[in-house]
This record gives C-alpha cells, sequence and structure tokens, in this order.
C-alpha cells in the first residue's frame, strides 16, 4: 500500500530543506511553491482520507511500521484512528491558510523564506505527532517540534518575542524532559525487544505497581497540561500569543495545542487507564478552574490577541472535562471540540492577524465601529465570534453539547458550573464585538479601512463554511469519532471493573 | 625470585604503536626540519595520516577480533571490542583536532615561541621571523596514544602511566596559546598542578588497594574483593581514591576546579580536543576499573558515584547561567556533562557499556565543533587584522545574520548538549537515563532531567543572542568572522555527524551494542 502517512510527514519537511536551499533568484517565488506543497498535501490528505474505513474507525489505518532504532525498541510506526484522522485534517487544512494569511507579511524575501520554511517543519512534525504509533517517535517529535516553534515565535513578531519564546520553550521543556523519564521507565515496563514502544505493543501489558503508574501517568499529564495550556501551567500561552505574529499563534493554538488534548486521549488513558482513574477528579476540577478562570480573564484583556488566548484556556478545559469524565458522548465530544476549536479559534486569530495588518494593534480600545466601514469583515468576524461562544448552528456548539451532556452523569457539579463559561463566552465575545466594530468611529483614527480581501476571505471563508457545515451536519465528524472514544471509555472503564 | 618475560602480542598494539610512533618520529622532524612552514606541513601530514592509518587498523582488528578479544602483556593490557570502540572514537577526535590546530586564522592558536616572555622583544623578533611552534602535532600525538593505551589498561600500575602519557603533553600545550599568553601560562600552571594533585591521589589509592588486595591487575581486584569481608576500610579508601583521581580527569565536581580555567586559558582548538578527548579517554579507564575491578563494591561506592553526579549536575548547569565569557560557560557546561556520564555508572548496568561510549562520541562531536566555532569569531586588532577571540557573550549577538551557516551550526551544538530531540545528544542522554533507570536510579534520572531544563536555558541563551539580537552598532568594525577552509571543514562534518548520529543511530547503535562486552583477562 502506498505510505500515505510517511509521505504527509516527509513531505512538508522535504519542502522547508527545498525553501532553505532555493537559490536567492527564486525567491520571489517562495511563498507560490510553500502554498502548492501545502496544497499537494492537502491532496494527498483527501486521497488517503476518502480511503480510511469508517466502519472501522477505532483500528489504526494505514499503519507503517519499520524499525528505526531497534536497540532501544523505537520504530518508525505512523496509523491513524479516527481521532488522529481528524487532527491531521486541521493541520492539513490551517497551516496553508496560514501561509495564505501571511502572504504580505514580510517585505524581505529571506525572511519570508524562513517564516514559510519553519512553518512547513511544523507542519511535518505536527502530521507526525498525530500518526504516531510509536511512544518514542512521538516523543521525539513533541521536543523536536519545539525548535521550529521556537524560532516562529523569537524570529517573528512583537518587541517581547524573545522573552515569550523563551517562555514558551522553557515552559515545554520542562514538561517535556518529565515525560522522558517516564518514556525511560516504559521501556522497561513494557514488553521490550526491539519494538517496546509500540503503543498498541504497551497497551494493558504494562508491569507497573500502583505507585509507578500514577507517577507515570502524572509525568505524562504534566507534559500534556502544559500543552493544552491548563491553569496553573498556562501562563506561557497569553504572552506567546501576545508576541507571535497571530498566524503562529493561530497554529498553535489551533493545531500544536491539541497535542496535549489528543496525548491525553491516546498515550494518558490508553496505557495509564487506573492511574488515569485515580487522578480524574483532580483533573476535572482543574479543568473547571481552567474553564472559568480563562473566561474570566478573557473578559478583562484590552489585547484581542490575549484575549482569544484566554478564551482558548477556557476552552481546553471543557475538552480535558470530556475526556475525563469517561462516558462515551463526553470523550467523542471531547475529541470534535478539538477539531471544532481548531476551526474556530484558528480563524479569530487569523482575522486578529488581519486587523492588526491594518492598523498596527490589537488593543480593543484603538477600535470602534468598524462596522459601517468594512462590513464583510465586521460579518465575518461576527460568525467566527459566535461560533466561539457555541452558538447553535456552529459547530464548536454541538461538541461543547456532547461533552456538557456526556459528562453531566458522573460530574454533574463540574458540568453546572462549566455551563456558566457559555454566559461568560458571550459576554467576551459581545463586548469585544461591541467596542471594535459598533459605536462611532474614535476621533484621532482615520475611518478609511480596507475591508476583507479577496485573499483574505479564502483565508477565512473556508473555515466558516466548515464550521457552519459541521454546525448542521456534525454526523460526518461524529462517525470517525465514535468507535476510537468508545473503545477509550471501555479500556479505562474496563479496568475499573477488575480492580 | 625470577622474571619471565611477558610475550607480547605486538599485533593487537599495532594502532597504538602507530601513534606513539608517529609521535617520536614528529619529535625527530622538529630537530631536522628548519623551515616553519615545511615543517608545519609535513607533522600535520604526518600527525593526520598516522591518526587515520591507526583508526584502519583499529577497524580491521574490530573486524578480524575473534572471540571477546586479545589479551596482551600478560594480562596488563586488554583489547576487546568496547577497547576499540574508545579507541576510534579518540582517533576521530584526534583527526578532527588536528585539522584544528592546522588552521592559520589569526596567525594560528599557538604561540611562535613558547619560551618567550609574554609582550616581550624576544617574542615580536620570534613573530617576525615567522616561527611557530609546531611541537604541538607530535604532542597531540603522545596524548592520542596515551589516552588509547587508557582504554585498554588492564593494571592500575599500567594504567598511572597511561595517565601521565596522555596528561603531560596536554599540560605543556595548555601554555603554548598565541594570545592572551598570561592567561594561558595561568591555566597550565593550575591544571599541571591540580593534575599532579590528583595524580598523586590516584596512585596512593592503587597502593591501598594493592595493600588490601596484593594485586594491581583489575580481574584479580575484582576476584579478590569478593573474597575480603565487606567494608574493608582501607580497600574502600583506596577504591574511593583511585576512583576520585579519575573523576579528576572527567572534570566532576568537586574535582573540577581546572576545568574553567584550563578551558578558557588554552588555545581553542586545543579546548577542544581536550574537552571532547580527556573526558572520553577518562570515562573509558573509569569504565573499565569500576565494572572490572570494583563491580563487587558497587553498593559501597553508589554514595559516591551520586553525589558526584548530582553536585556536577547542579552546580555545572546554575553556575554555567552566570557566565559571560563563552569559553567558561562551554566549560561549566562540561561540569555538568560530567555528572550526566557520572548518571549511566548508576547500578553499573550492561546498558552503559553501549550509553557511554556513544554519550562520549555525541558529546565530543559537538564540543569539538562548539569550539572551533568559538574560534572563528574574532575580535578585530587595533591594527585591522584579526585578534583574539571574541569570547565575550554580547560580541555574539546578531551572528546568525553575519554568518547563518556558522551561527546555525552552533546552535545545532548547543541544542545536541541541552539534549533536544533528533540531536545525537539527545540519543546519548536516553542512552545514559535508560542505563540509569535500568540501575534502579530513576530518582537520579529525574534530577538529571531537571539540570537538563536549567542546562537548556543557558544554551538557548546563546541562540537568542545569536539569532533574535541585533548586532550593536559597529560590530561589523569589531568583529571578524574567519573563514578558514580547515576549521569550516570540521565544523561542517561534526555538524552533519551530530545530525545523523541524531535521526539514523542505529547504526553506530549497534555496533557499540556489540563493543559493549568486557574482557576479563586473568585466565
Amino acid at each position: 500500500m502506498f505510505p500515505f502517512l510517511t509521505v504527509l510527514v516527509a513531505l512538508p519537511a522535504i519542502g522547508a530543506a527545498l525553501l532553505w536551499a532555493l537559490p536567492s533568484s527564486a525567491l520571489t517565488r517562495v511563498r507560490e511553491i510553500a502554498l502548492g506543497i501545502t496544497v499537494v498535501e492537502a491532496v494527498l490528505f483527501v486521497i488517503m482520507a476518502l480511503q480510511f474505513d469508517k466502519g472501522d474507525a477505532g483500528a489504526f489505518q494505514f499503519s507503517e511500521t519499520y524499525a528505526w532504532i531497534p536497540q532501544i525498541g523505537a520504530s518508525w510506526a505512523l496509523g491513524v484512528n479516527g481521532i488522529g484522522l481528524l487532527m491531521v485534517a486541521l493541520s492539513v487544512i490551517l497551516v496553508p491558510l496560514a501561509i495564505l494569511a501571511a502572504w504580505r507579511e514580510d517585505k524581505i524575501p529571506a525572511r519570508r523564506r524562513h517564516y514559510l520554511a519553519l512553518i512547513l517543519l511544523s507542519q511535518a512534525f505536527m502530521v507526525g505527532i498525530f500518526a504516531a504509533r510509536d511512544v518514542f517517535l512521538f516523543y521525539v517529535l513533541f521536543e523536536a517540534m519545539l525548535i521550529p516553534m521556537y524560532f516562529l515565535i523569537g524570529s517573528f513578531g512583537g518587541a517581547q518575542r524573545r522573552y515569550a519564546a523563551v517562555k514558551f520553550l522553557l515552559y515545554s521543556l520542562v514538561g517535556g524532559l518529565i515525560m522522558l523519564v517516564a518514556v525511560v521507565a516504559l521501556y522497561f515496563a513494557g514488553p521490550g525487544g526491539e519494538q517496546a514502544f509500540l503503543t498498541e505493543g504497551l497497551t494493558g501489558t504494562l508491569d507497573l505497581t500502583t505507585t509507578q503508574e500514577r507517577l507515570m501517568f502524572v509525568a505524562f499529564f504534566l507534559a500534556f497540561a502544559i500543552k493544552a495550556p491548563m491553569v496553573p501551567v498556562h501562563t506561557w500561552l497569553p504572552t506567546v500569543a501576545e508576541e507571535a505574529r497571530a498566524g503562529t499563534t493561530a497554529l498553535l493554538v489551533a493545531v500544536l495545542d491539541k497535542i496535549g488534548t489528543f496525548g491525553m486521549i491516546t498515550l494518558c488513558l490508553a496505557l495509564f487507564p487506573e492511574a488515569a482513574q485515580w487522578a480524574a477528579p483532580a483533573i476535572i476540577v482543574l479543568a473547571v478552574i481552567s474553564v472559568i478562570y480563562g473566561a474570566l480573564l478573557a473578559i478583562g484583556q484590552k489585547d484581542m490577541l490575549r484575549l482569544v488566548a484566554f478564551t482558548s484556556v477556557s476552552h481546553f478545559g471543557i475538552m480535558v472535562l470530556g475526556i475525563f469524565a469517561f462516558q462515551a458522548t463526553s470523550v467523542e465530544g471531547a475529541a470534535l471540540y478539538m477539531f471544532n476549536h481548531g476551526l474556530s479559534t484558528g480563524a479569530l486569530f487569523l482575522l486578529v492577524g488581519f486587523l492588526i495588518s491594518r492598523t498596527g494593534t490589537a488593543d480593543v480600545d484603538a477600535y470602534g465601529g468598524l462596522q459601517r466601514i468594512v462590513p464583510v469583515f465586521a460579518g465575518t468576524f461576527l460568525v467566527v465570534g459566535l461560533s466561539a461562544l457555541s452558538l447553535p448552528g456552529l459547530s464548536p456548539f454541538v461538541s461543547e453539547i456532547m461533552v456538557l451532556v456526556g459528562a453531566y452523569p458522573v460530574a454533574s457539579v463540574a458540568v453546572i458550573i462549566s455551563a456558566i463559561s457559555v454566559v461568560l463566552a458571550a459576554l467576551y465575545i459581545l463586548l469585544t464585538y461591541k467596542k471594535v466594530f459598533t459605536g462611532g468611529v474614535p476621533a484621532d483614527k482615520p475611518a478609511t479601512t480596507r475591508d476583507l480581501s479577496l485573499r483574505e476571505k479564502l483565508v477565512a471563508w473556508p473555515l466558516v463554511g466548515l464550521m457552519l457545515l459541521l454546525g448542521f451536519v456534525p454526523g460526518i465528524a461524529i462517525d470517525y469519532l465514535r468507535e476510537p472514544s468508545a473503545d477509550v471509555v471501555a479500556h479505562v472503564t474496563l479496568e475499573e471493573a477488575d480492580a | 625470585m625470577n622474571f619471565v618475560t611477558p610475550t607480547i602480542d605486538w599485533a593487537a598494539l599495532t594502532p597504538i604503536i602507530i601513534v606513539l610512533g608517529a609521535a617520536s618520529v614528529g619529535i625527530l622532524i622538529e630537530a631536522f626540519v628548519k623551515s616553519p612552514v615545511t615543517r608545519r606541513t609535513v607533522q600535520l601530514g604526518l600527525a593526520v595520516v598516522s591518526l587515520a592509518a591507526a583508526l584502519g587498523v583499529v577497524i580491521a582488528q574490530w573486524a578480524t577480533l575473534e572471540g571477546a578479544g586479545t589479551v596482551a602483556m600478560a594480562g596488563m593490557l586488554t583489547v576487546d571490542r568496547q577497547a576499540l570502540a574508545w579507541m576510534s572514537i579518540l582517533l576521530v577526535f584526534g583527526i578532527l583536532a588536528m585539522l584544528l590546530f592546522a588552521s592559520r586564522d589569526g596567525g594560528g592558536a599557538f604561540t611562535e615561541l613558547g619560551a618567550s616572555t609574554p609582550g616581550s622583544l624576544e617574542e615580536k623578533l620570534a613573530r617576525r621571523a615567522g616561527l611557530a611552534v609546531t611541537e604541538v602535532y607530535p604532542l597531540a600525538l603522545f596524548a592520542v596514544g596515551g589516552m588509547m593505551l587508557f582504554t585498554c589498561v588492564t593494571d592500575l600500575v599500567f594504567l598511572f602511566v597511561a595517565l601521565e602519557v596522555f596528561s603531560l603533553p596536554l599540560y605543556i600545550m595548555v601554555a603554548l596559546s598565541r594570545r592572551r599568553r598570561y592567561l594561558s601560562h595561568e591555566a597550565a600552571l593550575k591544571y599541571f598542578l591540580l593534575g599532579a594533585f590528583s595524580s598523586a591521589i590516584f596512585i596512593f589509592g592503587v597502593a591501598l588497594v594493592y595493600g588490601a588486595t596484593t594485586v594491581t591487575n583489575l580481574d584479580m581486584i575484582g576476584r579478590g574483593v569478593t573474597m575480603i569481608a565487606d567494608a574493608d576500610p582501607i580497600l574502600l579508601t583506596g577504591a574511593v581514591m583511585v576512583v576520585v583521581g579519575l573523576m579528576f580527569k572527567i572534570g566532576a565536581v568537586p574535582f573540577h576546579s581546572w576545568v574553567p580555567d584550563a578551558y578558557q586559558g588554552a588555545p581553542t582548538p586545543l579546548t577542544a580536543f581536550m574537552g571532547a578527548a580527556t573526558k572520553a579517554a577518562a570515562t573509558a579507564a573509569l569504565v573499565r576499573v569500576m565494572f572490572v575491578a570494583f563491580a563487587p563494591l558497587e553498593w559501597e561506592l553508589s554514595w559516591l558515584i551520586w553525589a558526584v553526579a548530582i553536585a556536577s549536575m547542579l552546580l555545572g548547569t546554575v553556575v554555567a547561567l552566570v557566565q559571560t565569557d563563552i569559553k567558561r560557560m562551554l566549560a561549566y557546561s562540561a561540569v555538568a556533562h560530567a555528572g550526566f556520564i557520572l548518571v549511566a555508572f548508576a547500578g553499573l548496568e550492561g546498558e552503559a557499556l553501549t550509553a557511554l561510549p556513544f554519550y562520549l562520541l555525541a558529546y565530543g562531536l559537538g564540543t569539538i565543533g562548539a569550539f572551533a566555532v568559538v574560534s572563528q569569531v574574532r575580535e578585530r586588532a587595533e591594527d585591522g587584522g584579526v585578534g583574539a577571540e571574541a569570547v565575550r557573550l554580547g560580541q555574539w549577538a546578531g551572528l546568525g545574520k553575519r554568518s547563518p551557516l556558522l551561527a546555525g551550526s552552533m546552535a545545532l551544538f548547543l541544542l545536541s548538549f541541552a539534549g533536544i530531540p533528533l540531536t545525537a545528544g539527545f540519543i546519548g542522554k536516553f542512552e545514559a537515563f535508560s542505563a540509569a533507570v535500568a540501575g534502579g536510579a530513576w530518582v537520579l534520572v529525574l534530577i538529571a532531567v531537571l539540570a537538563s531544563a536549567v542546562a537548556a536555558f543557558f544554551y538557548v541563551r546563546l541562540i537568542v543572542l545569536m539569532f533574535f539580537t541585533d548586532a550593536p552598532e559597529g560590530a561589523e568594525e569589531t568583529i571578524a568572522i574567519e573563514d578558514s577552509a580547515l576549521t569550516r571543514t570540521v565544523i561542517y562534518v561534526t555538524a552533519a555527524a551530530i545530525l545523523i548520529l541524531g535521526i539514523l543511530p542505529a547504526g553506530v547503535l549497534d555496533l557499540f551494542a556489540d563493543a559493549s562486552v568486557l574482557l576479563v583477562n586473568a585466565g
């Protein structure tokens, strides 16, 4: 069979190398080349997705396993189940849009080349992480991912970008290195041999005492909680969002941070089901705190990028709540939310980026009355904003309801408290919309700002379209998630029955 | 009492004989070839060819080795796969270092006349006459030969001889810097005094061990130890002192105080060589001593390994954080790495025999590459020529813009030191930590991991400086970037090796896995 996943990982990586090797005379075409590569990637992905057997979405498909470092039990093992497929889809959709959004960002071609190559490199890592079926491979990509992100944040963005890059790197590195101890320990707890790190080989076979399992669970969970920013280890995200370029942040929050929740589902729950049960109450409390705390802080933000970052902290809290409720519907909802949140927040960050590219500021107070000047922009922003507050008819609504309803039977208090965030979300989105787009234009601001250009529409509208589609017919995505979610839940709760 | 002349297996010793023989020939060349320019070419050619030949012989020995290995010289030397692996690592380091020594940028790294007083008329005359201290090539060959011997010696007294054979040339060479000569002299003196001190501790330890066991052969000590009632204070004291003597050479806390000064004061190409090769040779010897002689004392010595490892990792990383001199920063990073190396010794698991050669190979390549980069970033002298190395961190600001390949390679070396995946350093750390976890020392691994996170901070700080900070006004005038073909070759070769070993390490790991058997020789 055609090694789809390896090609999907290799293509952007080779593309990045190609961009760096490009002679300076060809630099004027660098954007077209980068976009072309991501489009080819998307086409390949669509061909693969069409062959995906929905009836068997819980199993890993397109599996490839090659020996990589047999001495330490690491394999180049790729494969996606329904959840992985949707996550790969998310990165395949958002990367070309981010490239399109950055079309006019860099004036100097060499810098533009640098930016696009880094974006392509991170795409390679993202696809690899979501498709990894080997814990060692997952870890390696998880950590290596930091390098392009670090340079993306540190080289392109606001005045404090270096500080933001270092903060991002240190947070992620601490989490990652603690996870490394658990990864090493996994080798000795698992079956060993040349394929010691294959996820399926490790699932259910670990020979661990309760304490060991809990410690290893915590090590993995900490790394993922930092990625999917949960209170209290979320503080790097607002800083990065504020300082990095909006397109970078869009990719970071919309796709990359999903690695955190993705890892919780595919590794934390699969490998350490008993410890997950044990930790669930505490994690749910943290998740609820994230939901409320993120929403409250979002209301107080003047900077739109920080605002969106805090809304994400809140939304990630809901995903984590859904995952650790261990109900088929709630896990399904959380997985769907991962995808929908990517669309919604990705669009929101990119739109704020467009706004910044016009006026140079993300400060809410600097704007007013844009509705009359740029009606199309305002309309698009409103729809995307409404998706972030989970308005029915837009896709995040479905997933949020699934999480809340699914988790209610086991965590009713947590669900009731989290539901308050829907009201808070209405506050932070609508207040922002009101300040920026309605009312009068501030006297010191020129009243002539361009409306959405064709390019910008091409970036924003596909995302809006997808959100509408999945808002009305969520079944097309849920079909991919039902089985893997049910498998995870069965795995965790069955273990409990044994104990 | 009659002595039996031991039969010597010359074939097994060929690589060492080639290197030491070439060193002796090199000394003669010093006497007979007058022109400094010709002499330099001849010496460099001889050094590289002899090292390459020795490497070829080592590879041939590896390919034809029967059984576990060869015992030579009445059990004093063991040429097994572990020793061959270390020898080949040292030879590779040696070849790379020779190329750095030969680089002529800024007039070369070594002084014209070691005996002249800095700043004196004599020094000026020597410079005008175009003199050159080409003794560094034979001296370095002696050092490499001694280190190779160090990796395969299985007798404590002979081990001491090998230790001195490779240490003495290093003491001399540290003093031979062309610039900042007083600093270089001071460094050499400190290195020598502390080195002599450590040698004394080592040989005293050997005497005590001999007193307790009546033998000096490692294997026989190992057997003797099991027969002695445990916690024999003389044996334990002796064992601790022998290990401490080796820890001096590895540069672990609290025996590290020579490291920052020697690294800073030495000519940078020599720092590269010393940083990479001394650590590797000393680790190789420590492997043999710990695994063969003192394995039964594992429990008694583990507190020493743990304490020194933790102290090295913590002190190395914390002190490196506040350094403003790039050579000192890398020196403290070397101290921290000494700690990571010792982590692999926890529990004395067989995995360490694969992990350590890989770790030291990865670390050594990174060290040679990093110091090679340091030697390329120069201050501009007042007369417009190329001056001393620009070692203040601030002087590296904006290097990424001026010289992306150089800064990119440096970033790669630093990421490898930090143990970021897809670099050789990560695989090395993973292997070392695996060995420790296999030995049950996961607490030590946890500390090591936290130290790695702190260490990442100062490596990253330099990357930030190079790539994200704009060069200060007038940097073009004050900082010169050298472009020496030899040094650049070394930088790119090491960078490529770091990447390859990081992404596709399976082949090399296989070789080192084959090497993870120590031949026990006293039959």
